[in-house]
């Protein structure tokens, strides 16, 4: 009997390893060199789309520089000849620790700052030598807060219109602020601590409306994305991304393009019975929006709880995504990425919005770096998937069926209550989590920051109590194969095929800025933030941070007429949350699954919470 | 099925889970108890203006502090009341990790427990109304015994429910020196 189990544990272990480079312990990958994988397109490429990207004015004044997401600065003082030369023009110290995920505002000689809880707003004199602080707001929000956010106690950031300052509060609400005098305007309570509720994203300002989603998929709560009035704070709408089509407001206008997402109801027949009133759908990532057609896009997060088996079902209208008309909340379209969601595959990544060559003329298309671990392009009128490529290595899935829309199944990877699967790729956070890509209409390419993260997932039973998680898996994350945590990806979007990578050893957790001196800059979890040459990706220039990077860096127009580059330095959120949430690592299940993947971060990096303005000497 | 061959074939399936994992863990026994962070009856953390006296431990400690039953029980608690959602398997994440040697409370059983009943105003939830006295202790009970304050004999060696891991107890400590390891 012995000698049987033997053998057979043999066979396991051979066929476990032998199936897998990820078991194998690789010595982490040159962290500079790129790998030139295809020439660079020649001719037409992608363009933004034209009326959510205008002209730049230097300022800074939404997370994604424009409607349109492209995080693209058209300054183009600093090039790869002289970026050498960049050097720190200013520090502030933002007095947080937690992890600092939003980018600096710049409004007009003025620079905002939102911390992470307590979701300080700073406004900094940029006219002045060392740009002194001019005043700070302090919302105060609940500190119980704390207990209820998944994933450390970020804030992806503010939004300037119209001489307010937008932003969203741990507790649950938005604050428009007036941008001269730091005075409030108006608050609104949106979200519940009780039920779980936080905020975290950073709300869309346009068309006379504040859009601002929860966050809470791990907490059993019911996601929603809402319009407050902009002059007001008045809620406009509100719309469920579960439930019945009411709550959803979905209507006479609702036309999704794939067979798969048609039908009455769906939000409450894709469930088991009331499943769906604690089935998450939050909406913490990115909004775009069109000013042409009038239509706001988000991608919508996990349903709950994690262990699949508690929900079966298509779980609508969770892990994909919704087009509606900003003044009225309808939906106009959606498309679900993932139906079934098995892996916490949130689908709130960046919209990108683009016109690409089609035939004599231009498509208005999105792009989309999914987490799930494919780039879509799909036509922005109607959902439409154009094409479909993975940006990196993906076993869960097999593909995407551009006839139904539908994603392939790897039915080797599907979960089950009482056993752990084991070799998923990607992780929980994706091939890519929230941390936005940015486009150059310079190269026509996508710069994707992004995870090499596999894990192994044990489903148990979930129990629902209101205010605590409801996640339901052990999960254990390390690398994926080639032994790198992380990459930053160049994306040819038309020909659907990497350009350019650099490896990264930890996972790449910060946005990318584009610029149009032919510049990237990103940070790393461990403190370095560099500029790569934006069509070879050769790293020309870099700065060490006394923190990690997982801030938006931003370019902008100082009062001097220069380029600037700023980025606050501040490690944490989900990936760093081993480091702000002084974990112990003997536990490879802390964070969930996170800690066990970044076991060696707290001795790369230390909290903190600190602005870094860079610019070439005169 | 015979209780022999089930318990073949779940040392089987405790192996291949084992193995399953390939090289990347290393199995040790169970590590050291730590030292005693903080000695029975007294509490450190808190200062007693004008040579007071600390308040003396609750005699409801000798009951669950150690008590294998109690500890057991505590730990199936912890994965039903969702504990482990926030603090995972003792490692933390939205919560702080238990199995480390801070306390920002306290770390006697009666001030663990304490913690447990009255919330904390960083985010614990107060779980007086939900839960018993007599679950709240068995719970402390658990909670302290993962810093491996009580003595050894009194901690099972298994963990309830499913890990993805190895159990906690006997997880490696990996490449980095781990504070509560670090001085001893």
């Amino acid at each position: 009997m012995r000698r049987v189990h033997t053998a057979l544990l043999t066979i396991i272990a051979v066929v476990g390893c032998a199936g897998l480079q990820a078991c194998k312990k690789s010595e982490p990958a040159s962290t500079t060199a790129p790998i030139q994988t295809a020439p660079l397109p020649n001719g037409a490429h992608a363009i933004p789309a034209a009326a959510a990207s205008p002209a730049d004015d230097g300022n800074w004044v939404m997370p994604g520089k424009d409607y349109a997401g492209t995080r693209y600065s058209a300054l183009n003082q600093i090039t790869p000849a002289n970026v050498s030369k960049l050097a720190l023009s200013f520090t502030f110290s933002t007095a947080t620790t937690k992890g600092y995920e939003a980018p600096p505002l710049v409004v007009n000689g003025t620079m905002y700052l939102i911390t992470p809880y307590p979701n300080l707003l700073y406004a900094l004199d940029l006219t002045k030598p060392g740009a002194p602080t001019k005043w700070v707001f302090k919302p105060k929000p609940l500190a119980a807060s704390q207990g209820v956010a998944c994933c450390d106690v970020v804030n992806r950031g503010a939004v300037y219109d119209a001489g307010k300052i937008f932003f969203n509060t741990l507790d649950g609400q938005t604050f428009a602020v007036d941008a001269n005098t730091g005075q409030q305007v108006w608050s609104t309570q949106l979200g519940d601590i009780q039920k779980g509720e936080t905020i975290t994203m950073a709300p869309l300002v346009a068309g006379g409306k504040v859009l601002v989603g929860d966050s809470g998929g791990e907490m059993g709560v019911r996601g929603w994305i809402a319009a407050l009035d902009e002059g007001s704070g008045k809620l406009a709408w509100r719309a469920f991304n579960t439930g019945p089509d009411k709550d959803v407001l979905i209507g006479p206008r609702f036309k999704p393009f794939y067979p798969m997402d048609q039908g009455k109801d769906l939000g409450v027949k894709t469930w088991p019975p009331d499943a769906w009133k604690i089935g998450g759908g939050t909406v913490w990532g990115w909004l775009s929006y069109d000013p042409e057609t009038k239509l706001i896009y988000y991608g919508v997060g996990n349903p709950g709880p994690w262990n699949p088996d508690q929900r079966p079902g298509a779980n609508k209208w969770t892990t994909g995504v919704f087009a509606r008309d900003i003044n009225t909340g309808e939906a106009v379209w959606y498309y679900q990425t993932t139906p079934h969601d098995l892996f916490d595959h949130d689908d709130i990544n960046e919209i990108i919005l683009a016109d690409i060559p089609w035939g004599n003329g231009r498509r208005p298309v999105m792009f989309r770096p999914a987490r799930a671990g494919f780039f879509y392009v799909q036509d922005r009128r109607t959902g439409q998937v154009l094409s479909a490529a993975p940006y990196g290595f993906v076993n869960a899935y097999k593909g995407v069926d551009l006839k139904t829309g539908e994603i392939i199944p790897n039915d080797d990877k599907n979960p089950k209550q009482g056993r752990v699967t084991r070799d998923i790729c990607p992780a929980a956070p994706g091939l890519k989590d929230w941390n936005p890509s940015a486009f150059s209409p310079q190269t026509g390419l996508v710069y994707i920051p992004h995870n090499n993260l596999c894990m192994d997932f044990g489903a148990m039973e979930a129990n629902y109590i209101a205010g605590t998680p409801y996640v339901g898996a052990d999960v254990k994350m390390y690398a994926g194969p080639g032994g790198n945590r992380g990459a930053f990806t160049a994306w040819d979007p038309l020909n659907r095929r990497k350009v350019w990578e650099i490896k990264e050893d930890l996972p790449v957790w910060s946005p990318a800025l584009a610029t149009a001196g032919g510049l990237v800059f990103y940070g790393t979890m461990d403190g370095w933030f560099k500029a790569v040459d934006a069509r070879t990706g050769k790293l020309l220039w870099q700065f060490k941070a006394g923190s990690g990077i997982i801030g938006q860096p931003i370019s902008y127009r100082g009062p001097d007429g220069r380029q600037y580059i700023a980025v606050v330095a501040g490690v944490g959120g989900w990936a760093g949350a081993v480091v702000v949430g002084k974990m112990d690592t003997r536990d490879p299940t802390g964070a969930l699954g996170f800690a066990n993947a970044v076991k060696d971060l707290p001795m790369k990096t230390t909290a903190g919470g600190m602005l870094y303005v860079f610019t070439l000497p005169r | 099925m015979s209780s022999r061959f089930r318990a073949s074939v779940l040392a089987f399936a405790m192996a291949a889970l084992t193995l399953g994992a390939c090289d990347r863990e290393e199995h040790h026994d169970r590590a050291k108890p730590l030292g005693e962070t903080v000695p029975a009856g007294q509490s450190p953390d808190t200062i007693w203006p004008g040579g007071s006296s600390p308040s003396p431990l609750d005699p409801r400690a000798k009951l669950y502090d150690n008590n294998a039953p109690a500890i057991a029980e505590g730990q199936q608690l912890f994965s039903q009341m969702n504990c482990v959602g926030c603090h995972s398997h003792g490692g933390g994440g939205m919560g702080p990790a238990l199995m480390d040697d801070e306390w920002r409370y306290g770390g006697r059983i009666d001030q663990i427990a304490a913690s447990i009943a009255e919330g904390r105003p960083n985010g614990m939830p107060a779980w007086k109304t939900k839960l018993t006295s007599d679950q709240i202790w068995k719970l402390a009970a658990y909670v302290r015994s993962l810093s491996g304050l009580p003595s050894k004999d009194a901690v099972s060696s298994r963990s309830e429910g499913m890990s993805s891991g190895t159990p906690q107890t006997l997880v490696s400590h990996g490449n980095i020196k781990n504070s509560d390891t670090a001085e001893q």
